[in-house]
């Protein structure tokens, strides 16, 4: 009886007699042990990834090296490895993961379904629709894709949100519509890859694997520009969405706004997928996968919104790794290759599982 | 009967327009002579309709004394009665497979596409493509059945796992997750293969003239053969539609059924995706509108869609060939825009149970 109650979080109390308080505080704070312990072994596989990415390559480095160099007395040709090719990559690895993780989770608990993340509902196909017909209509170069990825995103997000509305936004509603919009999508991407010169069209195939290759300082600066800002609201808004998990009318009786602060919160994930699909394109399954890993880690339920978003970096870095020594030589693949070839058996393993222990749907 | 159809039409009860049983006759009837007339008008529209224009009495005179010497002729025998034939069999193929998934899973938002029985056809066919060098439709068409068979086996397990069974929420949820992942695996073999890529982009974009008569004919026994199983399927449908136990209590054996039903989709999404790529929404508005005419009697609604679903998928090529003159945009395209809005109605207007 108690994991339920815990599940609720913070708005089940109201309703919990004061004989329960005890056990619930203890069950409580063993919760949130435990996600600090997660959140501590998720922080040092990261940094255990990293000094991997920034010292193993076509030139690698020793750990005292990499020290060195990290602290600025490297050789010129070693600090230009690492700052110059090596971490912005990482970085844009690390920070594209957490955004594609934290939208996924905002999506999926905002709309309490598992298949609301960007990439299924097609919020990232959008994007990826919007970038190709940049790509190979318009010519656009790489930054200007960027925008117009962005831009898709949001267009294909308002779409599936009016569409959805009838006096309130319901989870399947939104997901079931969003899947449709996706099938379009889908279609209008087949369209335009058929229509294309065959280089264009595998040039435009491979930004829809999605890759941090190539990564800049410039592409670095902003989605980290955009993720400072939309930190602070999701950590501001956690508590309401804690509440928005019980329920719309539970939600309203403790001060909720419930329609609203849905709306808020699918911005922030909206622009979350967008920034993240501008910058290395859609990433198979990141959104999808990283909060339910991290809650299942948790075994305990609830929102996880830290351990989800280090679960996305985790996956995002380890998978870029992945990708580029996985092929001997100098060839690399993109990343996002490796999140969908992972990220495919895993998920449905994922669907399996919880379809036997009753959490499915 | 009777007592069957009743307890259909108080299952059914949410879907919208379900007439009451007596007004049924005349308005099957009615909605068959529309239906008719809408499939010969489809197939007469895609005879004549083309960036070529052609007189019908031209066209007329190239089906009865053909004369190849003669560019209209040639054009209309060449070129526009393969694509209307692949978009009948196809079309076929699909309501068909659409109005049985909706049957047996009990779920109206059943689809080859949804359910991600089209996407298993198309990893196969890709890899068919891409490491047997497949050529063919006729080898196209082994992979597609495997993979069709592979899809709709682990969405109906994953799906039915549980307490509760196979509810719609379940299924469209494998359905879209396994979708998901077959897609990303699909990129992952074209990406390394070019020329996979290259014969990929076009099959995949649901065009209906891409592999012409000689690659579609030989898919017809095919089709014929799943079409015959699903009228076979019919009567075991309404008995589905009833719910397990009752049916098991009307003396239906449920796992016979299922299996032809299996079988019966297999063969027909197979074929259907291995003529002309991966169409989605054909099997799912087709058996909507069909309920919609005829109520819940599976055996109305397996004919009706039988009649729907190719008048639907030509009648999409033609609308491809019109609204992009003097170029044209695959049936494939046009009935996923076409489709997308019924979808996102029937989402806003039926109550689904389990949703």
């Amino acid at each position: 009886m108690i994991r339920p109650l815990i599940d609720r979080g913070a708005g089940a109390a109201v309703s919990v007699r004061e004989a329960d308080a005890a056990p619930l505080a203890r069950a409580r704070l063993q919760r949130s042990r435990r996600e600090r312990r997660l959140v501590v072994v998720l922080i040092g596989a990261l940094v255990v990834v990293a000094a991997f990415s920034l010292a193993v390559g076509a030139y690698s480095l020793s750990v005292p090296d990499l020290l060195r160099t990290l602290t600025g007395q490297g050789t010129q040709s070693e600090s230009f490895i690492v700052f110059s090719l090596r971490l912005p990559r990482l970085t844009l690895a690390v920070l594209v993961g957490v955004a594609f993780a934290l939208s996924g989770a905002l999506f999926q608990t905002v709309l309490r379904n598992p298949l609301a993340s960007p990439d299924i509902i097609g919020v990232t196909g959008g994007a990826s629709a919007a970038a190709v017909f940049g790509m190979l209509i318009l010519g656009f170069g790489a930054v200007a894709t960027s925008f117009a990825a962005f831009a898709g995103a949001i267009v294909i997000a308002c779409a599936i949100y009016l569409l959805a509305w009838r006096g309130g936004v319901v989870g399947y509603r939104f997901v079931l519509i969003g899947v449709g919009v996706a099938f379009m999508v889908q279609g209008l991407l087949g369209y335009l890859l058929s229509r294309a010169d065959l280089n264009d069209a595998q040039g435009a195939l491979l930004w829809l694997v999605g890759s941090v290759g190539g990564a800049r300082w410039q592409d670095v600066a902003v989605v980290a520009a955009v993720l400072l800002a939309l930190l602070p609201v999701i950590r501001v808004l956690g508590a309401r969405l804690r509440a928005l998990q019980l329920g719309d009318d539970l939600a309203r009786s403790l001060g909720v706004g419930a329609e609203r602060t849905r709306l808020v919160l699918l911005v922030i994930a909206v622009a979350l997928a967008a920034t993240a699909t501008a910058a290395v394109g859609p990433l198979a399954f990141v959104a999808f996968v990283s909060a339910p890993i991290a809650r299942r880690a948790l075994a305990t339920g609830g929102l996880a919104l830290i351990p989800a978003a280090l679960v996305g970096a985790l996956i995002t870095a380890v998978a870029d790794f992945t990708a580029q020594h996985l092929l001997p030589g100098q060839l690399e693949l993109p990343a996002g290759i490796i999140t969908g070839a992972i990220g495919a058996p895993y998920l449905l393993w994922l669907l399996a599982t919880s379809n036997t222990t009753g959490k499915g749907a | 009967m009777t007592r069957i159809r009743s307890g259909a039409a108080v299952l059914e009860r949410g879907v919208p327009g379900a007439s009451p049983a007596r007004m049924r006759p005349r308005r099957v009837v009615i909605g068959f002579a529309i239906a008719l007339v809408l499939l010969a008008l489809s197939i007469i529209a895609s005879i004549l309709v083309g960036t070529r224009e052609i007189a019908p009495g031209t066209a007329l005179a190239a089906l009865l004394s053909p004369d190849r010497a003669l560019t209209d002729h040639a054009v209309i025998l060449d070129l526009r009665v393969p694509r209307t034939v692949v978009g009948l069999l196809a079309g076929l193929a699909l309501g068909l497979a659409g109005a049985l998934m909706q049957g047996v899973t009990r779920n109206p938002l059943a689809d080859p596409g949804l359910l991600g029985v089209n996407a298993g056809a198309s990893l196969f066919v890709v890899a068919g493509v891409a490491w047997f060098g497949v050529t063919s439709s006729l080898g196209y068409v082994w992979f597609a059945f495997v993979g069709a068979a592979v899809a709709a086996t682990i969405v109906y397990l994953i799906g039915s796992l549980g307490r509760e069974g196979a509810t719609p929420v379940k299924l469209a949820l494998a359905g879209t997750a396994l979708t998901a992942a077959f897609t990303s695996l699909i990129t992952i073999v074209l990406l390394a293969d070019t020329q996979a890529f290259d014969r990929y982009r076009f099959w995949a974009a649901g065009s209906l003239v891409a592999r012409g008569l000689d690659a579609a004919l030989p898919l017809a026994p095919f089709i014929l053969v799943g079409a015959v199983l699903a009228i076979v399927a019919a009567r075991m449908l309404n008995a589905i539609a009833l719910g397990d136990d009752l049916a098991r209590g009307l003396g239906q054996n449920l796992v016979i059924a299922r299996i032809v039903c299996a079988v019966a989709i297999v063969l027909l999404c197979g074929s259907a995706t291995a003529m002309a790529g991966p169409i989605v929404f054909v099997g799912l508005a087709v058996p909507h509108i069909a309920r919609w005419i005829t109520g819940p009697d599976y055996r109305l609604i397996i004919a009706f869609s039988a009649l729907f679903g190719p008048t639907l998928l030509v009648a999409a090529d033609v609308l491809g060939r019109l609204i992009a003159q003097p170029g044209e945009i695959e049936a494939g395209l046009v009935v996923a825009f076409l489709g997308a809005p019924v979808l996102i109605i029937l989402v806003r207007r039926v109550k689904l149970a389990g949703l």
